[in-house]
């Protein structure tokens, strides 16, 4: 039977409050506190050592982005490593903060669906992840023309912007993770717990791991060296199960106008290529497609875990 | 009264193959008040969590206004408010911002939920408060906010769910207070206490929720009456009575002599006019005739206590 009216009612109503709050809140202050100092100063690293080593470059905006000093990593792997923490800290309260404080019946009892309360709870977490994002980009633009002082090419402003959405997607997955498990488990401190296990072990020991399980699906054979290359792909295949692994080669190709592949390139492929010639924006786009596709997939299903879940949850406080 | 704005029939709920409400019928009139009493875990809030759609019923249907709140739950919603137990709000946002939230989820245009919200916030008596944080709010403020978001909405139908529970006797009477005005407004009140002497206050009917099932249903002159045939005690004092001619008198069902002197008249009804022109007539001399009718409270232990026999 068809559902009476939009299950969309009332879900703008619901985002803008929980964006209002999350911008509010003491704890996105912090988040934002904590990315800003961190971008800053790899920015601040970044420009130092383009000016030490970099003589003549065609894409030197993006190197802002990629570039390191140590001990300080890039802004790209400072993003890879905080941005799952900021999508975390938006949803790991997000259901069960409501049972929590009783709220839950009352909201639900006003004219909407649960539909509209799960979907603008994400879309309010989306909606501050992207001005958060924005303004951070809009400053790195800003500091990069102030420090280096070079404008940014058409090509530096595509390519920033298509980091800046997968950037924006990449935090999506982990915001949708900390939903499902806020919906999944009726504690707060247990779902933040949980989500910050599971950001440890994927952005952390994932890299220790996917070798490890690689070597014990596929063994070497020492008189078969194709293994060699099988048990590469296996050991990449499974490090792609992380979606920091993911972000990273998106961050890779797109900063990076140079690099050809996320892959092993074999001599053969590599004829008649013009090394060091950079791909177009829209070729690099094409080669991260299916990492893109699988960040927005992990974001789905997670999404739908939490919608199904949510949907059969018992409402009682 | 009018039309039938609630209708139950059959309706069941199960979780893991335990019933916790069996097959219960109900119907409510509009601008009727009906208590649902019982124990702890008899099914009450189950109930009421089904009428709104909610929880789905494992069996049985419902109509809330002629609508399934299932299948048409934004047209139910619209007409029926609901105050949980232990009402919670957004501690961070103001009382009006909390209001605000729930009138925008309602659809109301702002200049609409600001003309409303100043009413019922006035009406509560809480207009003063409003601008201030909901985690400054006391228990009996934030019950009485809950209120307010009902008498924003301009429901049809309300549902209270333990709305006095935990609360101190000036704020339980605040509450009552504003609850009588739903009921005065003709809005169709439901609401779920323990506090026998709330819900006599405000109900023309209850229903006593006993193990998932609705033991009763009716008025709580019909509960006294069923639980005790004698529901009325009268006590009378006069000299020179003859108790034989007293039992005689029709409606009476014993007289034993009073503890402090007199006599004690257990009756099916009100018969001191009757009882006084008997001794009258027979050449007594009254000095006083006062009429007790069995309380909801004692008529509700009377009823537990049968089951618990019968069980």
């Amino acid at each position: 039977m068809k559902r009476e009216g939009t299950p969309l009612r009332g879900l703008m109503a619901v985002a803008f409050k929980e964006a209002a709050d999350h911008i509010t809140s003491a704890r996105m202050h912090l988040m934002m506190l904590l990315l800003l100092l961190s971008a800053g100063a790899a920015v601040y690293a970044a420009i130092g050592q383009i000016r030490q080593t970099t003589a003549q470059d065609p894409y030197l905006f993006l190197k802002l982005f990629t570039v390191a000093r140590e001990p300080l990593p890039s802004f790209a792997s400072f993003m890879g490593f905080l941005l799952p923490l900021l999508g975390i800290a938006l949803g790991f309260d997000a259901v069960n903060g409501e049972y929590g404080r009783r709220t839950l019946s009352r909201i639900l009892a006003q004219p909407i669906y649960r539909d509209a309360v799960l979907f603008g709870k994400f879309l309010g977490g989306l909606l501050v992840i992207a001005i958060a994002l924005v303004t951070l980009w809009l400053l790195m633009m800003g500091l990069g023309i102030l420090l280096l002082g070079l404008p940014p090419s058409g090509d530096d402003v595509a390519r920033g912007l298509a980091y800046l959405l997968s950037t924006v997607v990449y935090a999506s997955v982990w915001l949708a993770l900390s939903i499902a498990l806020s919906t999944v488990l009726r504690s707060a401190a247990t779902a933040a717990l949980t989500a910050l296990a599971i950001w440890l072990i994927l952005s952390v020991f994932w890299s220790m791991i996917s070798p490890l399980a690689a070597q014990a699906l596929v063994p070497l054979d020492p008189l078969n060296p194709i293994t060699v290359l099988w048990q590469f792909e296996t050991q990449q295949a499974i490090s792609r199960i992380s979606p920091a692994t993911l972000y990273g080669e998106i961050s890779a190709m797109l900063l990076d106008p140079t690099s050809r592949s996320v892959g092993p390139v074999f001599l053969g492929q590599l004829q008649g290529a013009l090394i060091g010639a950079p791909l177009s924006t829209f070729q690099s786009i094409l080669i991260i497609w299916p990492q893109i596709s699988g960040m927005v997939a992990a974001m789905l299903v997670l999404f739908t875990i939490a919608y199904v879940i949510f949907q059969r949850q018992e409402v009682r406080a | 009264m009018s039309g039938i704005v609630i209708e139950a029939k059959g309706l069941t709920k199960q979780y893991s193959g335990r019933t916790v409400v069996g097959g219960i019928d109900l119907t409510v009139n509009e601008g009727e008040a009906l208590g649902l009493l019982g124990p702890n875990g008899a099914g009450k809030t189950t109930t009421i969590l089904m009428l709104l759609g909610l929880t789905e019923a494992s069996a049985g249907t419902v109509r809330i206004l002629g609508k399934d709140p299932m299948r048409e739950p934004l047209s139910v919603k619209r007409e029926v408010g609901y105050l949980p137990d232990q009402v919670g709000f957004y501690d961070n946002l103001t009382g009006r911002e909390n209001l605000a939230y729930t009138a925008r989820l309602g659809g109301l245009t702002a200049s609409e939920a600001k003309e409303r919200m100043d009413k019922a916030l006035e009406r509560v008596n809480l207009l003063q408060v409003a601008d201030r944080r909901v985690s400054t709010y006391s228990r009996g403020m934030r019950q009485r906010l809950g209120l307010a978001e009902l008498l924003m909405r301009r429901c049809r139908i309300v549902i209270l769910d333990e709305p006095t529970s935990g609360l101190d006797p000036q704020s339980t009477n605040e509450l009552l207070g504003i609850i009588q005005q739903f009921t005065q407004d003709g809005t169709t009140v439901l609401i779920s206490s323990h506090l026998l002497d709330v819900v006599q206050s405000i109900c023309t009917r209850v229903a006593l929720f006993n193990s998932g099932r609705i033991g009763f249903i009716g008025t709580p002159d019909e509960l006294a009456q069923r639980v005790d045939k004698a529901s009325f005690r009268i006590e009378l004092e006069a000299d020179e009575v003859d108790p034989e001619k007293v039992r005689q008198v029709p409606g009476v069902t014993a007289v034993e002599p009073g503890p402090t002197g007199g006599w004690q008249v257990a009756a099916q009804s009100d018969i001191r006019v009757e009882l006084a022109r008997t001794i009258v007539n027979s050449g007594g001399k009254l000095k006083r005739l006062d009429a007790h009718r069995m309380g909801l409270g004692e008529a509700y232990t009377k009823f537990f206590e049968e089951a618990r026999h019968e069980a």
